[in-house]
């Protein structure tokens, strides 16, 4: 399914924030460096899962992608556009492939919209700007939501009703739906099964799953939960306070974990076997993440790392290839 | 008073707790029963609305009345039984032989008040201390739960604090009146991984050095595995499947526990293909026939299923499950 071709290029992305302060006259402050600098590629048909903990910018780093922020500097190539100069019209074709999935299923649909109104919202934008295949009329769209809603494995009977009527993983069903509206080439989904129950999540993991295989989609997935990281993703890089730590094949990455906080982060994540959770030994990291608005020398990860050297203090790791696959930053395999 | 001889520090019996609402009852929770021993920890799993924190609101007698009711059911801590008790010598259990921390460290802790007002009142309540003793005492209990320059800390806010911060303070106060027993409501569903394996860690020790019993309830089955001697598996409001941890992921019974082991993703395992999922929603408690709640999302349903509840069968070394499949035909009732 995948080849070698990127679909998603990302060259030293980096998304800051301002601190304002000051109440008619606003002064900058600081600076939040929510993403500072990450390169990677996103294939087509494979699926590039992005984990860390939260404020490590994995969030931010698709909305950027996406362009809901305007990045502070870098470039995003995404099937050969360049988003981030893109005119409004070159960004409104570039989004009919690129759509998002939300962690969070109330807050992402409108409660006064009915189903219908939302999965074919998306649809109407398009059509009304002359942007959709001339057959896109009005019974076409109609038809297009029901089959939508069929596949996501939502009954056709409840286009009417409003989100509201259905729990937690319907909804993210129906996002699902609104995400593939535009037969998209590659979904955003970020954090999609984390405010699920363990059951639900489970169904919309292999919904999305089947999804991929169907129609050939690329993933871009963020989520903090190692396993469903691992389980979805066929490279997953891991990220740290707005850099990316570690670039692997998602196979790999339990067995051979290089950087010493994805150790850490892998060895923390509870696994659900009482013989093997027993065995284990856990690094457990001290402290907190530090905060994000200052500008950093050294390996962004200093302050907590156990192997940490005099070089790495003040000089930034650059990303190391260990072999075709695997990436790291860590100045330990200089 | 009466206190009879008791054999488990807190013994919960058939407790029901029914919620009142305009769409009905929700019977939250109908009819568990389990048994806590000095020291053990015990896990709560289950998904959400499955009536695991209402248990344990039941126990503190927290629950908000109305719409809430305790409506049948005893729980003895000690022999002594709560249920029965009035709220003056409640509240002499309450917060210090038994103790809770809740899920989200910001709601629980009072913005507005400093950690040393809040830790002070706690102990001053519950012991015979001067205010210099009890904030001595408090800086110390911060020291124990690993929280730096814990005599400057704690004139702080809770707002200054980060979240795995929060949840050190809340251990701290919990256990500041030495609990016998720690009730851990969602204790680490808030924060992050690594700050999450630091917070398990901590309660493990802590509750190991001052021989706590502790109840905790999660939706994380690797957290259980990790840390509880036996655990419990909930679901519409009834105890499913009760028992020791390492038997309970080795032999699940129920289907119910068997579909929510397989349906989480291991990373220690390669896996490809689909996942084992349970499929359809979990009921609505209100107005539940007396059925088996799983029988629609079951792979092994029977005809039975549909129309009786299964009692609970012992399969032997404390392992119970409520399964019509561990019940012999002979037994099925006939109509």
């Amino acid at each position: 399914m995948t080849n070698d071709k990127p679909l998603l290029e990302v060259v030293d992305l980096k998304q800051h924030f301002p601190i304002e302060a000051g109440f008619i006259i606003k002064r900058q402050i600081g600076t939040v460096r929510a993403v500072d600098g990450i390169s990677f590629e996103v294939r087509e048909g494979e699926t590039l899962g992005i984990v860390g903990e939260s404020g490590c910018g994995k969030s931010t780093t698709v909305r950027s992608i996406s362009q809901l922020y305007k990045p502070t500097s870098g470039s995003v190539t995404f099937d050969g556009i360049d988003m981030i100069n893109a005119s409004k019209d070159q960004l409104l074709d570039a989004r009919k492939n690129m759509q998002m999935i939300f962690q969070d299923p109330y807050a992402s649909l409108n409660p006064r919209m009915t189903v219908r109104t939302i999965i074919s919202e998306p649809l109407e934008i398009y059509r009304k700007r002359g942007m959709l295949d001339e057959s896109f009329t009005k019974e076409a769209i109609e038809e297009r939501v029901e089959d939508l809603m069929e596949r996501v494995g939502l009954s056709r009977f409840f286009k009417n009703r409003y989100p509201h009527e259905f729990s937690g993983g319907q909804r993210q069903r129906i996002g699902i739906a609104r995400a593939l509206a535009l037969n998209p080439k590659m979904i955003l989904a970020d954090e999609p099964v984390s405010a699920l129950d363990v059951s639900i999540q489970s169904q919309i993991l292999n919904l999305l799953h089947d999804l991929q295989d169907e129609y050939g989609l690329t993933y871009m997935f963020i989520a903090h939960d190692l396993a469903v990281i691992e389980y979805i993703s066929t490279r997953i890089a891991v990220m740290y306070l707005g850099k990316i730590m570690e670039i692997s094949r998602s196979r790999d990455l339990y067995k051979n974990p290089l950087h010493p906080y994805t150790q850490a982060l892998l060895s923390a994540a509870p696994i659900p076997d009482p013989v093997v959770e027993k065995k284990r030994q856990r690094i457990i990291l001290s402290g907190d993440v530090p905060s994000p608005d200052v500008e950093r020398e050294g390996c962004y990860f200093y302050d907590r790392c156990k192997y940490r050297m005099e070089k790495c203090k003040s000089n930034i790791p650059p990303m190391k290839e260990m072999d075709k696959e695997h990436e790291v930053a860590c100045w330990l395999y200089e | 008073m009466k206190t009879k001889q008791y054999k488990s520090l807190l013994e919960v019996k058939d407790l029901q707790t029914y919620f009142k609402t305009d769409a009905g009852i929700v019977k939250a929770v109908d009819g568990i029963s389990f048994d806590l021993n000095e020291g053990e920890t015990l896990g709560i799993v289950g998904e959400s609305g499955c009536g695991k924190s209402v248990t344990n609101l039941s126990i503190m007698r927290l629950i908000q009345s109305p719409p809430g009711k305790i409506v049948g059911g005893e729980i003895f801590f000690e022999g002594l039984d709560i249920l029965k008790l009035p709220e003056n010598e409640l509240r002499k259990i309450r917060g210090n032989e038994i103790s809770m921390i809740f899920q989200d460290p910001m709601t629980s802790l009072n913005p507005f008040l400093k950690i040393s007002t809040q830790m002070v009142e706690t102990i001053r309540l519950h012991q015979k201390m001067s205010h210099k003793e009890a904030l001595a005492k408090s800086i110390q209990m911060l020291q124990l739960v690993g929280i730096p320059v814990a005599e400057e800390k704690i004139y702080y806010y809770p707002h200054q604090f980060s979240g795995g911060m929060r949840q050190r303070v809340m251990i701290a106060m919990a256990l500041s009146c030495e609990a016998k027993i720690l009730i851990a409501d969602e204790p680490t569903t808030a924060l992050d991984v690594t700050i999450q394996a630091q917070i398990l860690d901590l309660i493990v020790e802590l509750t190991k050095k001052m021989n706590t019993a502790v109840i905790l309830i999660t939706h994380d089955l690797g957290v259980v595995a990790g840390m509880c001697d036996n655990v419990c598996v909930m679901y519409a409001g009834k105890i499913v499947e009760k028992a020791k941890t390492m038997e309970l992921y080795k032999n699940p019974a129920h289907p119910y526990t068997e579909g929510l082991i397989k349906s989480v993703p291991r990373l220690d395992r390669a896996h490809k293909g689909r996942l084992f999922s349970i499929e359809g929603q979990p009921p609505n408690v209100i107005d539940l026939p007396d059925c088996c709640p799983f029988h629609p999302r079951c792979h092994k349903v029977m005809d039975v299923c549909q129309h009786h509840y299964p009692p609970t069968k012992d399969l032997g070394d404390q392992h119970e499950v409520a399964c019509w499949l561990y019940v012999d035909e002979k037994e099925f009732p006939n109509d």
